[in-house]
């Protein structure tokens, strides 16, 4: 059966800072299913995607995220993972000393040893086929795996490890933050390409643009817009097409005397 | 009422010229080493405890209880067994050159492949080194590298020191195997070694020398020295473990000599001891010689580490370059002072001093101060001192791809060291280095 992300009313804020940034958010996400989140800068949308994976940083004050049977909110991040929720960071930090290939097993073995406690882990041989394969899969020299997590990468490479990164732990939901921005025309193709090879019915995804240009590149299902902290509206591939000829003005304009 | 207090005249090493004057005799010294002897140990009593000297003036070593600390220890028939495997083990592969095991400073196991031997290397007691290779040992000892008046514990050594080894390298001599010594103390009190490495011209050596003790009742010391001799065109690589117990207070004087387009690899672990204090020196005296020196520390619990170094470029067209990385957490303390130093007119210099910290606790607290006196103007030298924290941002990446917290701290950390560790070459002091750190994040 398809596993659905139920957000249901969904209130947050930044630790340490009373002003909402969620205020309300529903939305809900099955496996196989691909959704743009669109919306001005500042209306929540990155807040949403790292409330969604745990981030200390950001605190829930109201709502419930189901994830499956999970509750997704009594979660530490691990867990959320290894339940299969993935999120591709808009700004992936770099670990200095820490190579892609070996943070990847761990986060691999991680899985294993819930499954089995007494799991010795993927055997090394069988991971480096599995990470080339992947690699294959979306065009990226082997290098990548022995280099440090995102340490000297380009805006590119950071992306593309993302996804790398997505195709190898193969999450039932993923939520992609900004994966376009910063990113050329060349760049973005590549990375939308490599994700249209994994979304599909094993895969849901919530696809967060501020552009339309993205989604030139993965088609989605359904696109929502959000502003200040509140889905708005909600449509089919039109609405995309519609934020892009008309700007988020009329969005402002319909929505702001409400916020106030 | 009445306070009693423990005196600042009282609370020395309880030593005394009969201690001094008993070795001699029990060792049935020569004169020249008698001579050295009480010539040092009137140096160290002329010498008052330092205090408010620069390098010792955020030493607070005030609380050590010299009366345990300075105990002469007497062997009491403990054997190698004794000893943890992991110190005995050698650097490489199976096999070693030669190990030398001294359990409270009494040599429980002897062992120097003969083909070492064959070639002219000396590797064994420096007591015993003092009557069978006594021209070698007068030469060098303490009279080149570390010397008497470098401090008042280097004097203290001077006159005291009752066990140690002599590694000898001759002309040209090079050796596959790595040779291996353990400095081991099953019991408290006074413990004060010296190892005397001398590589002559050309010749090549690889030497691990480990220090450790098991848990201890009262407060210990280790007043050591170390001295290592690389001659023109030699190359030494050497490996210093210290694992001392908890109890154990270190005051070490630690000084390589580099000669003319010699190399040395200096590898240093710093995890035991309740206090640490160590000059680690290199002088670096022929044109064209390179020293590189690496060292770890990572303190925890009531750990103080202070750590001098310093590297002295007394010759043209030669490098150095340290490397110092370091963690602390709980309540530790560490405390890093560098120095890079040439006389004058010394050109074509390449000085390089970092240390980088990495401070796991809000009570932890972590100095670090480096410093530059170069008196030539074609040089190429630099130093710096980061800090760092665990980064929550970092810990959360790992997590959000489902690694546990802990894991993903360890990994954040066995990242910062990675550089260090990169330099070593001995997958086997890694992986040492390795468990210490994983020991003292899951301790």
């Amino acid at each position: 059966m398809a596993v659905e992300l139920q957000i249901r009313n969904l209130h947050a804020h930044v630790e340490g800072d009373e002003q909402p940034i969620l205020r309300g958010v529903n939305l809900t996400i099955r496996q196989g299913e691909i959704h743009a989140l669109m919306g001005p800068n500042g209306s929540g949308k990155s807040t949403l995607a790292n409330v969604l994976m745990g981030n200390p940083t950001y605190e829930v004050t109201e709502g419930q995220v189901l994830f499956g049977e999970h509750d997704l909110l009594e979660m530490e991040a691990d867990e959320r993972s290894r339940a299969g929720l993935f999120l591709a960071f808009q700004y992936p930090v770099s670990i200095p000393g820490v190579t892609l290939a070996n943070f990847l097993r761990h986060a691999i073995n991680a899985r294993l040893k819930d499954e089995d406690p007494d799991s010795k882990g993927m055997p090394i041989p069988q991971f480096t086929r599995l990470l080339r394969e992947k690699m294959n899969l979306l065009g990226i020299d082997h290098s990548f795996a022995g280099r440090y997590l995102n340490e000297g990468f380009s805006g590119g490479e950071k992306k593309r490890a993302e996804v790398l990164q997505m195709a190898t732990l193969e999450p039932k939901i993923a939520v992609l933050d900004e994966t376009d921005s910063g990113l050329d025309i060349d760049a973005l193709r590549i990375v939308a390409e490599g994700v249209n090879k994994l979304t599909g019915p094993d895969m849901g995804a919530l696809v967060i643009t501020h552009y339309q240009r993205m989604l030139n590149y993965i088609k989605p299902d359904y696109v929502h817009v959000m502003f200040a902290g509140q889905i708005v509206e909600s449509g089919g591939p039109e609405l995309a097409l519609q934020l892009e000829e008309n700007g988020y003005d009329w969005i402002r304009e319909k929505y702001a005397v409400a916020q106030s | 009422m009445v306070v009693q207090r423990r005196s600042q005249v009282d609370n020395i090493p309880a030593y005394s010229r009969s201690d001094v004057e008993n070795l001699i005799a029990s060792n049935n010294e020569p004169t020249w080493l008698k001579d050295r002897r009480l010539a040092a140990w009137d140096l160290y009593e002329n010498t008052p405890m330092p205090r408010l000297e620069e390098e010792w003036r955020r030493t607070d070593y005030s609380h050590i209880h010299w009366t345990d600390a300075s105990t002469v220890v007497t062997p009491n028939g403990a054997v190698v067994a004794d000893v943890p495997q992991k110190n005995l083990e050698p650097l490489i592969g199976d096999r070693q050159g030669g190990l030398l095991v001294f359990v409270d400073g009494k040599l429980v196991h002897n062992e120097v492949a003969d083909e070492l031997t064959s070639q002219g290397i000396i590797f064994k007691d420096l007591r015993a080194a003092v009557k069978e290779n006594e021209d070698i040992v007068k030469q060098y000892l303490m009279t080149q590298a570390v010397k008497p008046e470098d401090g008042k514990f280097a004097s203290l050594n001077a006159a005291l020191w009752d066990h140690g080894i002599l590694i000898y390298f001759p002309k040209g001599v090079v050796a596959e195997l790595p040779i291996h010594a353990v400095m081991y103390n099953k019991q408290s009190g006074g413990h004060l070694a010296h190892v005397l490495v001398v590589v002559e011209e050309n010749a090549q050596a690889t030497v691990q020398v480990d220090y450790a003790s098991a848990e201890g009742p009262t407060h210990s010391s280790y007043v050591g020295a170390t001295e290592l001799i690389v001659g023109d065109a030699a190359n030494l690589r050497y490996v210093a473990l210290q694992e001392w117990n908890r109890e154990t207070y270190e005051f070490s004087h630690q000084r390589a000599l580099v000669g003319a387009s010699a190399n040395l690899d200096w590898v240093i672990g710093n995890m035991g001891t309740r206090l640490t204090k160590a000059f680690i020196e290199v002088d670096i005296v022929g044109t064209g010689a390179n020293a590189r020196v690496s060292g770890f520390f990572f303190a925890d619990k009531n750990q103080f580490f202070d750590l001098d170094t310093q590297q002295n470029h007394n010759a043209p067209l030669t490098t150095s370059d340290l490397l110092f990385k370091g963690a602390a957490k709980d309540q530790a303390r560490t405390l890093w002072q560098g120095m890079i130093k040439s006389l004058p007119k010394m050109q074509k210099i390449d000085g390089y001093q970092v240390c980088r910290n990495l401070v796991l606790s809000r009570d932890a607290r972590m100095d670090s101060i480096p410093g530059l006196e170069i008196e030539a103007d074609d040089v190429a030298c630099s130093h710096a001192a980061t800090f760092g924290t665990l980064e929550e941002e970092l810990i959360f990446y790992l997590m959000a791809r489902g690694i546990p917290r802990p894991q993903a701290q360890l990994m954040v950390i066995d990242g910062f060291f990675d550089e260090l560790l990169q330099r070593i070459p001995f997958e086997r002091v890694r992986q040492r280095l390795q468990a210490e750190i994983e020991a003292k994040i899951l301790g």
